[in-house]
C-alpha cells in the first residue's frame, strides 16, 4: 500500500503518548509495506480502545486474532529504534 | 461567507472527562447540547490518567475533606484559591459514590468498600502520619471514567461532533460568548455552532515541550481561544515537569526505578546526583532531580551523540527483581528502545506532564476577568474546566491523583451553574457576524499559497527552544534569551505555509492551527515565567531559590498583547479558617 489516508492518519492519534509514539513510527517506517487485507487489519485494531490497545503494543498481552497478532507485531517492530 | 450553522443550548469543547461531566449534567437537565471533539472522545486525553482520584472516604485510614484540603493548599505552594479547594474537598466523597453508581469499577477492600492507595503529599491531621486517599480503578481510572461519561451522555441524547476542529469562539460587542466556528476535519467545511453557553474543556499543553508525556492532541486549543478572545491565561509559568522521561520522547519512567536502587549516571560515568543532594541522592525531590539533569546536559556532561540526556542504571538490580518489581518499565525500554534494562542503562530527560495554569475562572466554571481594583467579573456565557481551567485548586503544584477529582468537580458544577444560566437566558443572543468572519479569516490564512516556512520545522524549533530556556533549569539570563527566541519564531510563523491546500481530511492544515496554538501559550510561558521572580512549586529558579510571599503570593494574567498583570490568590475558604503560607517541608 502507499501512504496512509490522512483519515486513517488522524485514527493514529490517541490519548496517550506511549500509542501515538508507536503508531506514528508504524506509519512512518512500517504502513507502506502492508497489502490490502493487512491495512484492512490495521484499521481494526485502530477501532480498539485505548488501554487495550496499550496492552496489546506493548506486548503485555497477545492479540487473540492471528491477523492482528500480526499487525501488533509489524508495530512493535517499527518502533524500534 | 455563507457557513453551515447550527443551534444549541449549550455548546462543550473537548470531550475529556471534564467536558463529559458537564455534557452529562447539562443533557440529564434537558438542556440540548452539542460536544465537540478533534478526537473520538473516547481517545481523550483523561483515558492515559492511571493513578486515580483522591476523596476522603477514610477507607483505609482515618481522614476528612478538611485534612485533603490542607495537603491541596500545602501542595500549591499556597497559590491555590483557598475557596476553590474547599469546595472540591468537600465534594470529594460524593462523586466518587455517584461515579461508582455511574459504572466506574473501583477497586474494592475485602469488605466491599472502595481500596484505597496512599500517594505522595497525603496526610492525616493537618501533616501528620501518610493516608491513602486514591481511590483507583485498578490502573485503569481514567479510562474507566472517560467510558462510563461517554456512554451517559449517549443515553442522554448528547449531540457529539465527532472529528470537528475548534477555531474560535464567536461573541458579540457586549462581550457575550455565542458559540463557536469548528472545522469539520472530514470534509474541511467550518460550521458554526450557535449556543446561549460555551464551554472549554480542551485540556492542557503538554506539547509546548519537546520532552513531554502527553499525547500529541494536547495543544492548548481553548486556552489559545480564550487568549485570542481577549481573555488572559493565568499562572502559565507553572508547569509540572516528571525528572525521568525517555530521552527525546518523553515517556514516564517512575520514580520505583529510583525508588528500587537504580541511579543516574552523566557521560563520565559519575553518579552525578551525590553532588547535587548528599544525603537524599537520587531520591531527591522532583525539582532537584530534574534540576540536576539538566545542569548535567547544559554544562556539558550529557550522555548520547547529542549530549542530551543522562542515563538510568538499574542492570546492578538483576533480571528477576527488574521482571517482578519494574515490569512496565522494562516492556516500555524494550518497545521504545530496544534496549533491556537488566543490560543497559535507560537514556532519560526531564520531561513535561502537567499544565496548572490556564484560562482564570471562578468555582463556578466561569471565566473571569479583571475588573477595576481586584474585582473579577465573569465573561457571560463563557466557562472553562478541567487542565484547560485555572481555578486555581492546583496552584504552583499538584497533587497527584487531584486532577480528576478538579475535571469531576467542576464539571459537574460548571454544569449546574450553565443550568441557571440557561433558566435566565431563554433565547439565544443575535448574531455578531464580524466575529464569525474573525474566525474565518483565521481558518483562510492557511489557504494562501506559495513557498515558505514548514508547520513541522517550526513546531520543532518552539518545542526545543521551550525545553532548554524554559523547562526545569530557569534564571533570568536563560528565560531573557528564550523569550526573544520564541518571539522571533511567533515572527516567523506568519510565513509559515501549507504543502498540501487540499480541503478533505487535511490534517497539516489542524496542524498548523495547532501550531498557532502552541505558539501564543509558548509566548504566555516564558513571558510570565520571566516575571515571576521567585521559586514556588513547580517554578523553579536558580537565581531566585526561596519562595517569596511578600512580593509573590499572587496569580500572573497574561495577556495577548505581551502584557501581564496580576491578581491576589482568594486566601479565604468558604467557612473554615485560612490555611496561612508555610515553609513546604515534606
Amino acid at each position: 500500500m502507499a501512504e496512509a489516508a490522512p483519515r486513517l492518519r488522524w485514527q493514529c492519534r490517541r490519548g496517550m503518548r506511549e500509542l501515538d509514539e508507536l503508531l506514528k513510527a508504524f506509519l512512518a517506517r512500517g504502513y507502506a509495506q502492508l497489502d490490502e487485507p493487512q491495512c484492512a487489519a490495521f484499521e481494526r485494531l485502530l477501532c480498539t480502545a485505548d488501554n487495550r490497545l496499550l496492552e496489546y503494543l506493548m506486548g503485555r498481552c497477545p492479540h487473540p486474532e492471528p491477523e492482528l497478532a500480526d499487525i501488533v507485531a509489524r508495530i512493535r517492530h517499527a518502533a524500534r529504534p | 461567507m455563507k457557513i453551515a450553522r447550527r443551534k444549541f443550548d449549550a455548546l462543550v469543547i473537548g470531550a475529556g472527562g471534564g467536558g463529559l461531566r458537564s455534557a452529562l449534567q447539562l443533557a440529564q437537565a434537558d438542556a440540548k447540547v452539542a460536544v465537540v471533539s478533534k478526537v473520538f472522545p473516547t481517545r481523550s486525553h483523561t483515558v492515559a490518567a492511571q493513578g486515580g482520584m483522591n476523596a476522603a472516604l477514610a477507607n483505609v485510614t482515618p481522614d476528612n475533606w478538611h485534612w485533603h484540603m490542607y495537603d491541596t493548599v500545602k501542595g500549591s505552594d499556597y497559590l491555590g484559591d483557598q475557596d476553590a479547594i474547599e469546595y472540591m474537598c468537600r465534594a470529594a466523597s460524593h462523586l466518587v459514590i455517584e461515579l461508582e453508581h455511574a459504572g466506574v469499577p473501583f477497586s474494592r477492600l475485602d469488605d466491599g468498600r472502595i481500596y484505597q492507595r496512599p500517594f505522595g503529599g497525603q496526610s492525616q491531621d493537618f501533616g501528620g502520619e501518610q493516608a491513602a486517599r486514591t481511590c483507583a480503578a485498578a490502573d485503569r481510572t481514567g479510562h474507566a471514567i472517560l467510558h462510563t461519561l461517554y456512554q451517559r451522555n449517549i443515553r442522554s441524547r448528547t449531540h457529539f461532533f465527532d472529528e470537528y476542529f475548534a477555531i474560535d469562539l464567536v461573541r458579540d460587542a457586549e462581550g457575550y460568548i455565542l458559540g463557536a466556528v469548528v472545522l469539520e476535519i472530514e470534509t474541511g467545511e467550518p460550521l458554526l455552532i450557535e449556543a446561549k453557553t460555551t464551554l472549554l474543556a480542551t485540556g492542557g499543553v503538554g506539547q509546548l515541550f519537546r520532552t513531554n508525556t502527553n499525547a500529541l492532541i494536547n495543544t492548548g486549543d481553548g486556552i489559545a481561544m480564550a487568549l485570542r478572545a481577549g481573555i488572559p491565561v493565568q499562572d502559565m509559568e507553572f508547569f509540572q515537569f516528571h525528572p525521568t522521561g525517555i530521552a527525546g520522547k518523553g515517556m514516564l519512567i517512575t520514580e520505583g526505578v529510583r525508588g528500587e536502587g537504580g541511579y543516574l549516571l552523566n557521560k563520565d560515568g559519575e553518579r552525578f546526583m551525590t553532588r547535587y543532594a548528599p544525603h537524599a541522592k537520587d531520591l531527591a525531590s522532583r525539582d532537584v532531580v530534574s534540576r540536576a539533569i539538566a545542569s548535567e546536559v547544559r554544562e556539558g556532561r550529557g550522555c548520547g551523540p547529542q549530549g542530551d540526556h543522562v542515563l538510568l542504571k538499574l542492570d546492578h538490580l538483576g533480571d528477576e527483581i527488574i521482571r517482578q518489581r519494574l515490569p512496565g518499565i522494562r516492556d516500555m525500554c524494550l518497545t521504545f528502545l530496544g534496549i533491556d534494562p537488566a543490560k543497559a542503562p535507560i537514556p532519560v530527560f526531564p520531561t513535561a506532564h502537567y499544565t496548572m495554569g490556564g484560562i482564570p475562572t471562578n468555582r463556578h466554571g466561569q471565566v473571569v476577568v479583571p475588573h477595576g481594583a481586584g474585582a473579577e467579573e465573569p465573561i457571560p456565557g463563557l466557562y472553562a474546566v478541567g487542565e484547560c481551567a485555572c481555578v486555581s485548586v492546583h496552584g504552583a503544584n499538584r497533587l497527584g491523583g487531584n486532577s480528576l477529582l478538579d475535571i469531576v468537580v467542576f464539571g459537574r458544577a460548571a454544569g449546574n451553574h450553565i443550568i441557571d444560566f440557561l433558566a435566565e437566558n431563554r433565547y439565544h443572543r443575535p448574531l455578531d457576524e464580524a466575529s464569525v468572519e474573525q474566525a474565518l479569516a483565521r481558518l483562510a490564512r492557511w489557504e494562501e499559497g506559495g513557498d515558505g516556512e514548514s508547520v513541522d520545522q517550526l513546531r520543532e524549533e518552539l518545542q526545543r527552544v521551550m525545553e532548554a530556556y524554559c523547562g526545569v533549569f530557569r534564571d533570568q539570563a536563560t528565560m531573557a534569551e528564550g523569550l526573544a527566541k520564541v518571539q522571533a519564531l511567533a515572527a516567523r510563523l506568519p510565513d509559515a505555509r501549507l504543502a498540501d491546500r487540499s480541503r478533505v481530511f487535511n490534517t497539516a492544515r489542524i496542524e498548523a492551527l495547532e501550531l498557532e496554538n502552541l505558539m501564543a501559550l509558548g509566548l504566555a510561558t516564558v513571558a510570565s515565567a520571566l516575571l515571576r521572580e521567585e521559586s514556588r512549586g513547580a517554578h523553579s529558579r536558580i537565581d531566585y531559590p526561596e519562595r517569596d510571599d511578600l512580593r509573590w503570593l499572587k496569580h500572573s494574567l497574561y495577556f495577548a498583547d505581551g502584557r501581564v498583570e496580576y491578581k491576589p490568590v482568594r486566601t479565604k475558604p468558604l467557612t473554615v479558617d485560612s490555611f496561612p503560607p508555610k515553609p513546604r517541608v515534606y
